[in-house]
């Protein structure tokens, strides 16, 4: 295949996966024959255009084929059983929608593929499968398990949407506001754990994951432009993003926020990411009041905007996540806090606050890192030496236990 | 599409005992809504007898088919448009009988 025809096939795959298989399962209200046929189609598309070339509207081409596809199988099933069984067309008689800014297909596939009746693990596979178009050992590889138990997962899934009726559409007003925050968690989730892979012996970092979540966010963007978490949520993947290139070192080890060589940032990305937070900082200014990832987003906006980690506004940054704790009470945005108390108020008053976090964080890798580091600071080395012992034993990620071990051992 | 709604009460914990009052005026609502099928609440489970007739001769037990602390209490059937529907109402249903609720799609 030539490069052009490759790079024809790959671009319809990322622009035309979802809404193939978005049109489909609303025709036939079976999710299962939408992904095959869609699969069937692209796996056709490979096949013909070397030879035939690249037709003028490939999503046509590509819709039309599978929905050529989606019949046959239906009729050959219809013989074989021997007797009339159509496709459910379950949501056919249902009354038209008002025709809106959200009324996409692909919208309805995200918003069921991450229905709150669905486990977080099973809403994951499930969108990166049928909304991402990845392949099942592609997710299996990406989550390490099993391609038969990712199979598997994604077979009940179908299942149970089909069997328990869980409906192929956008929530009303009222809960959707709910719904795209369980989306929108789904995709942290797939961003969290390609940015740093908590299972040990893959990558410290899983572009393919990042980039995914990126894309998947950008696309609920162009579907949702007026929610501003959406915004946020894409600001602050895209900030996080933009710092990858310096995040590890040559030698497989993370490299810490002030030890970053800042100049290998991606400085476009950071354009991006910073022109979101500013349209989202107007929106606050005209009082809209930021949710959770707006204000993480903003908070990594600070952080890019400086030149050197001396220039940092931590000012800022705390004021931020005094913000964001009366949000989110969390004992792990609290430790987060912390890091910027300690450089404003010293490591001493920071240490103090991160200790009343023990009874919660004990199990957690950051909260013993965070100690340790404070403690270095305040000269109390064998204390910080326990606490990077225990960092680096809870550590999963490959490329954090490498860096905890160095720090721990230029201890004095 | 029919579901049927499950009352779970956990017998270290159990909800509160006032609620008749709160679920009648629930069970209204679902009739005039037009989703109430059925509903019952449930005697002890030390009531329930356990019956196997696969062998030569019917086996009659004492008891629930199996003991555990977390036990079906009352049950509903709705007929509901689909899921969404039916997890909001449950999730009125939990409160209205400060108990856990399990929703089970009929096949």
């Amino acid at each position: 295949m030539s490069d052009a025809v490759q790079e024809a096939v790959t671009r319809a795959h990322h622009e035309e996966w979802a809404r193939v298989v978005a049109a489909l399962t609303r025709r036939f209200g079976d999710l299962d024959i939408a992904e095959e046929a869609a699969a069937e189609a692209f796996a056709t598309a490979v096949e013909r255009w070397p030879a035939d070339g690249v037709p003028p509207n490939p999503g046509a081409w590509l819709t039309t084929t599978a929905n050529r596809k989606a019949i046959d199988r239906i009729r050959r099933e219809n013989k074989r059983d021997d007797k009339h069984r159509e496709a459910q067309m379950v949501y056919g008689d249902d009354p038209p929608e008002p025709v809106g800014a959200i009324d996409d297909d692909r919208l309805r596939l995200i918003f069921t593929c991450c229905h709150p009746a669905l486990a977080m693990q099973t809403r994951v596979a499930l969108t990166l499968r049928m909304v991402g178009g990845l392949t099942v050992p592609e997710i299996a590889h990406a989550f390490l398990v099993s391609e038969t138990a990712m199979e598997q997962r994604i077979t009940r899934a179908k299942a149970k949407i089909k069997a328990a009726r869980i409906p192929y559409r956008v929530p009303s007003a009222e809960d959707l506001p709910a719904r795209v925050c369980g989306v929108l968690a789904v995709l942290f989730l797939v961003f969290n754990e390609g940015y740093l892979a908590t299972v040990a012996d893959t990558d410290p970092i899983r572009h393919d994951l990042t980039a995914e979540a990126i894309r998947l966010t950008r696309l609920i963007r162009a579907l949702l432009p007026d929610d501003g978490e959406v915004t946020g949520l894409l600001a602050l993947m895209l900030l996080i993003e933009a710092r990858r290139p310096a995040r590890i070192s040559a030698g497989g080890e993370l490299v810490a926020l002030d030890e970053q060589d800042r100049g290998a940032w991606d400085a476009t990305l950071i354009a991006e990411g910073h022109r979101l937070v500013r349209e989202r900082l107007a929106a606050a200014a005209a009082g809209v009041a930021p949710g959770r990832y707006q204000i993480l987003a903003a908070i990594n906006a600070l952080h890019t905007s400086a030149r050197d980690i001396r220039d940092t506004d931590w000012s800022q940054i705390l004021a931020l996540y005094d913000q964001l704790v009366r949000l989110d009470p969390s004992p792990i945005i609290a430790l987060n806090r912390a890091i910027a108390v300690a450089e404003l108020d010293g490591p001493q008053v920071a240490l103090a606050a991160v200790d009343r976090l023990g009874d919660k964080l004990a199990g957690y890798h950051a909260y013993h890192a965070t100690r340790a580091d404070l403690l270095r600071r305040l000269g109390r080395s064998q204390q910080s030496r326990a606490a990077y012992d225990r960092a680096i034993e809870l550590a999963g990620n490959t490329g954090e236990a490498a860096y905890l071990t160095r720090r721990r051992d230029q201890l004095q | 599409m029919r579901y049927l709604v499950s009352v779970i009460d956990d017998k270290s914990n159990p909800g509160s005992t006032d609620r008749r009052p709160a679920i009648s005026a629930f069970n209204e609502r679902l009739i005039a809504e037009g989703y109430w099928v059925f509903a019952g609440g449930l005697a002890d489970t030390d009531m329930a007898t356990v019956i196997d007739n696969r062998g030569e001769q019917a086996v009659f037990s004492d008891g629930p088919f199996v003991e555990s602390k977390e036990y079906l209490a009352g049950v509903w059937v709705w007929e509901v448009p689909d899921l969404d529907v039916a997890l909001k109402l449950a999730a009125e249903a939990s409160k209205v009988c400060d108990r856990k609720i399990e929703v089970r799609p009929f096949q």
